[in-house]
Parts: C-alpha cells; structure tokens; sequence
C-alpha cells in the first residue's frame, strides 16, 4: 500500500457526499416514491449493495483486530506447535514495551522529522502547483504522483546508490566540509529519515493542494491591499485557511512513516531497527506471536489517540 | 536578479518536483546497466541485456506474474464490492452510516504493518498458517483495496449532476435504462480511475503483503530478497516498464477528457 498517494487525501478531505451538488433539498425527482428530500433513496437495495463489501471488512478487518487483540493476551509460554492459551496474560503489553523501547521511540522520532521536513518541502511544492502554476497546474498535480508508478522498493534501492559512500552526493558533502572525510550517509539515521521523506512526500503534497487550491486569491490581495507585506499576509490568511490540508498531510505522512520499515532495512543500519522490522521478525522469524501482537496494538492505540487529540486541538473534524 | 526573487517560489517548487523524479531517473539509467559484479550499485556499462533477457533473472518473471495475477484479481474482487457501496452510500438511506464510513475509514488509515499482522493473527488462530500464499495475499489485498475504491467512486458519484438522470426519468426511461445508459456511463470514469489505483496499490504492497505470503513470492518480494544477493539489473527494466505504462495511461486519460470536453462545448 505504499503508493497510496493518489486518493487518501480525497478520502480525507471529502466532504460528505450527501452535501455534493444533486443531492440537495428540494429536488423532486418525481420517479422516487421513496426520497426522503436528501435524494437518497431507503429500502432494502441499499443494505442489499452494501453487504458484500461491508462483509469482507468486518470478516477480514474488523475480526482480524479482534483476533490480534486476543492474541496479544495469549500465554507467551505457548510455542508455534504447542498452540497458545488464552490467560488474559496482560503483562505482555508491559515485557513488550520495555523490551522494544528503544525501537518503538526511535520510529515516532524518524517519522516526526520526516513529517516535518516534508511539511517545508510539500508547502512549498503545494503552493506553488496552486498559485503559481497557471495552465500547467494539471500537468504538475500529475507529475506528483507520476514517481509512484515504480515501484517502491525500486525507488528505495535508488537511494542506495545516491547515498553511496563513493557516490556525488557524499563527495560534495564532503568537498563542502559538511561531512568529515570518512562521513558517510548509508547506514545512517539522515539516510532512513531522507528515504521516509522521499516516499511520502505526496502524502503531504496532495491534501494541501487541495486546501490551498480552494482558497479565494481575493483574500490574499485584500491582506495586501491592507498593507500586510507578503510575510504577514502569508501567516494571517493563507497559513491558518490551509490548515485542513496541513492536518490531514501531516496525520497521512506520519503514520505510515512510523510503521515503515522498508526504508530502514535498506537505507539504515541493521542495529537501529524501527517498530515495523521488529514487528515483523517477531511474528515471521521468532513465532512469538503474543510479544508481536501486542506491539501492534501499541503501535495502533498510539497512533488513534495521535489522531483523536491532533483533530481535537486543530479544530477539524473533517477526517472523518 | 529580480525575476530569480519574483519567481523564487516557484522554482523552489519547481526543484521539489525535479528531487522527486532522481531516482526515477536512477531506475531507468540502471536498466540499461552492465554491471561487473553482482552486488554493485554503480553503473558500470551500457547494454540492453536486461531488455532483451528480461526473464533471464531466475525467478523474477514467475514473481512478476503472480503479482500481476493477485493484482488482477483483487481489483476486479474491490472494484465491484467498492462501486456497489459507494453506490449504496451516496444514493441510498440506511441505519448505521457513520458506523459504516468509520469502518471505511480504518483501513486506510491504520499502518500496514498492523493491517498484516492482524490479518496474519486471524489466519494463525483460525488454523491456517499453514495455508498461506496466493489465497491470502488475495484476501489482504482486496480488504485494503476495498476502502480506496469506495472513496474514490464515491467522490465521483457525490460530485455528480443528477440533472442528466432526472431528465432521462422525464423521458420515460426505466430505472434500468436510466441506469445503464445515463448513470453507469457517467460514473465509468472514477471506477476506472478506482481499479487503477487497487492495481498499483496491490501489485506494489510489501509490507502486509510480506506478513500473510508463506512462502509465496511477489514481485516486491522477489525485489527485498534479491537486495540481499543482489539486484538482478532487470528489476529495473520492470520498474521503467511499469512506470513507461501507468504514466501513458494517465496521458491518454487526460487526452480522451479534454476532447470529450472540447467535443461538448
């Protein structure tokens, strides 16, 4: 799901579809004994359209957390072969935690700086597709995703070889002094950072076009004509109108940013794992899957309440 | 001087959009690579061998074909299951709608290593870990495709103009034929543009896809466990050839709109 670029931002800042234009009040179709002035329809079609669908996500999302759950209170003295017991076997949350800190506090650091750097970055990139671009606003909006069509693993491995050791970017580095002469960015936090920058860098850039691109230019004059120089009109009008976009960019960027492990494993060190990769080895590699399992839920409970309070305090409740 | 500081936004965004097509570049520079060692990432020579033996690289292309198969199928599977509840969604009334929205939601917005490990904790309980593969990966993917879709025909259909469709009922057109040859048609678009992005989701997932395979191979599988022996130069043939496809796709799309826009006015 790593190229998720293309829609998840629609998704989010969607507004509820009962409001698009067609539904409105008033409209009588005449044809529809049924409507109820929303111009939806009721009756037993609607449940009959949405079961399918609404079956494979509870069947395969809804029970599976259910199921995850479960077995992160399983008795870890279960093995793979022996089956588990269920014991309520709470402390796991706690062997879990403690064990797995360091892993656990490094990811949300990684993903907070790469939030935030692709925050500068798809500002301005935003900003410019909505106001600078004129008739090639189109053209730019589809080279944004247009990287997202290799893949990501690809373009990851790309990264390799331009943070190489004798590649041009340390050499410049080095002929600049920013990196002493045996620096190198492989197998660094900057290069794990730089990759999770890289990959979700449109996560960022599509919601906040499309705050941006709705905001009336008129408001930006009317600031200027009012003798706010750019500086000001920029932080008084356009900042606070594009917060939607900034909320809902940032929430997209940073929660598969903190659950990746792709980009550590190629980019990084193997001694400074990210919660993903030690998510991943305790189910596959070690079958301790109650540790596992509760190191997902960690990772879920963390970021929904992120996502609760984070909407509580910008005062948009537009996500959902 | 002064046009660098007029237009300085615009070509701080214009270097933003070139940062992210480097390795782009890097993927299509290294398919015409020949290297002289195995595991290096350096360009070493120019060739076409790794167009003209793309199979070559064992076991690349029974990868490459497995994830286009799932692919395949867990779009046609999400596409139709996510247009019928887009439809129910925006068109019909019923109980438990933000329950359902919440539910549509979730996945999306949950990260993938927790969406493949509950995923893998349900098939591990219900005793088939020993089943996993193509069965499975099938299963996942549909499940985070579905939300996607949903979202995708619904903004379509929300932001639709019933107008044409209450004209065709002014007409006497049945609800069927109202539907096949006024709705359906102006709808077609966004599920197209829904069952292309289930494609490129599915076909490029790792992560979960990783937790709930066994020992079945995807082509982004193929391309992790190869990092480890390393990377067969066709690897990026495919990435070039993907990204050559999807980017056509996209530039025909446009194209057809805006003579069908032209053609209207």
């Amino acid at each position: 799901m790593s190229s998720t670029a293309g829609v998840a931002p629609v998704a989010v800042t969607d507004p509820d579809p009962g409001s698009g234009p067609g539904s409105g009040p008033g409209v009588d179709t005449g044809a529809d004994p049924g409507s109820d002035g929303s111009g939806r329809r009721r009756g037993r079609v609607g449940y009959l359209l949405l079961l399918p669908g609404l079956l494979w996500l509870i069947v395969f999302f809804v029970i599976p957390f259910y199921s995850l759950l479960a077995t992160s209170l399983y008795d870890p003295a279960g093995s793979d072969f022996r089956g588990y017991d269920m014991t309520y076997h709470w402390a796991n949350y706690w062997d879990a935690i403690s064990e797995f800190k360091v892993p656990l506090l490094r990811s949300l650091g990684y993903g907070a700086i790469a939030t935030l750097i692709c925050l500068v970055l798809g500002y301005v990139l935003a900003y410019t597709i909505a106001f600078k671009a004129g008739r090639w606003k189109n053209l730019m909006l589809v080279l944004v995703i247009a990287p997202f069509f290799t893949s990501f693993l690809l373009r990851t491995l790309s990264w390799k070889l331009i943070l190489a050791d004798d590649g041009f970017v340390v050499s410049t580095l080095q002929f600049l002094q920013l990196l002493g002469d045996d620096g190198r960015l492989l197998a660094t936090p900057v290069a794990v950072v730089a990759g999770l920058t890289y990959n979700f860098l449109p996560f960022m850039v599509l919601p906040l076009f499309a705050s941006l691109d709705k905001i009336d230019p008129r408001l930006i004059e009317a600031s200027s004509d009012l003798y706010a120089n750019p500086v000001v009109g920029f932080f008084k009008v356009t900042w606070p109108l594009s917060l939607p976009g900034v909320v809902s960019g940032t929430l997209l960027t940073f929660i598969p940013a903190v659950g990746d492990y792709i980009n550590q494993v190629l980019l990084g060190s193997p001694n400074q794992r990210m919660i993903g990769s030690v998510i991943q080895s305790q189910f596959v590699d070690a079958n301790n899957y109650p540790s596992a399992a509760a190191l997902s839920m960690v990772l879920m409970v963390l970021i929904v309440v992120m996502v609760l309070v984070y909407v509580r305090r910008a005062g948009t409740e537009e996500l959902l | 001087m002064r046009w660098v500081r007029e237009h300085l936004v615009l070509l701080l965004g214009i270097v933003v959009l070139v940062y992210t097509f480097v390795p782009i570049f890097i993927v299509v520079l290294m398919s015409f690579n020949d290297p002289a060692s195995r595991n290096v990432y350096r360009f070493d020579g120019f060739t076409l061998d790794n167009w003209t033996g793309f199979c070559d690289a064992e076991g690349m292309c029974a990868a490459l074909g497995r994830s286009l198969a799932i692919g395949g199928l867990s779009t046609l599977v999400a596409t139709v299951l996510g247009t019928l509840m887009a439809f129910a969604l925006v068109r019909h009334d019923f109980r438990g709608r933000s329950a359902t929205n919440l539910l549509i939601f979730l996945p999306m917005a949950a990260p993938e290593i927790v969406l493949g490990s509950s995923l893998l904790a349900l098939f591990v309980a219900s005793g088939f870990a020993g089943q996993l593969g193509f069965w499975t990966i099938l299963i996942a993917h549909i499940m985070f495709c579905l939300s996607f879709v949903v979202v995708t025909v619904r903004a379509r259909l929300a932001g639709m103009d019933d107008t044409l469709e209450q004209a065709a009922m002014d007409l006497y057109a049945t609800p069927a034929q109202t539907f096949w040859r006024v709705t359906f048609p102006l709808v077609f678009p966004g599920i197209l543009g829904a069952a292309l992005l289930a494609f490129s989701l599915s076909f490029d997932d790792f992560i979960i896809t990783n937790l709930n395979a066994g020992t079945t191979t995807t082509f982004p599988m193929y391309v992790w466990g190869a990092n480890q022996r390393g990377v067969p130069m066709q690897v990026n043939a495919v990435g070039t050839l993907m990204f050559v496809i999807s980017v056509s796709i996209v530039v025909l799309g446009e194209l057809g709109n805006r003579r069908r826009r032209n053609a209207l006015t």
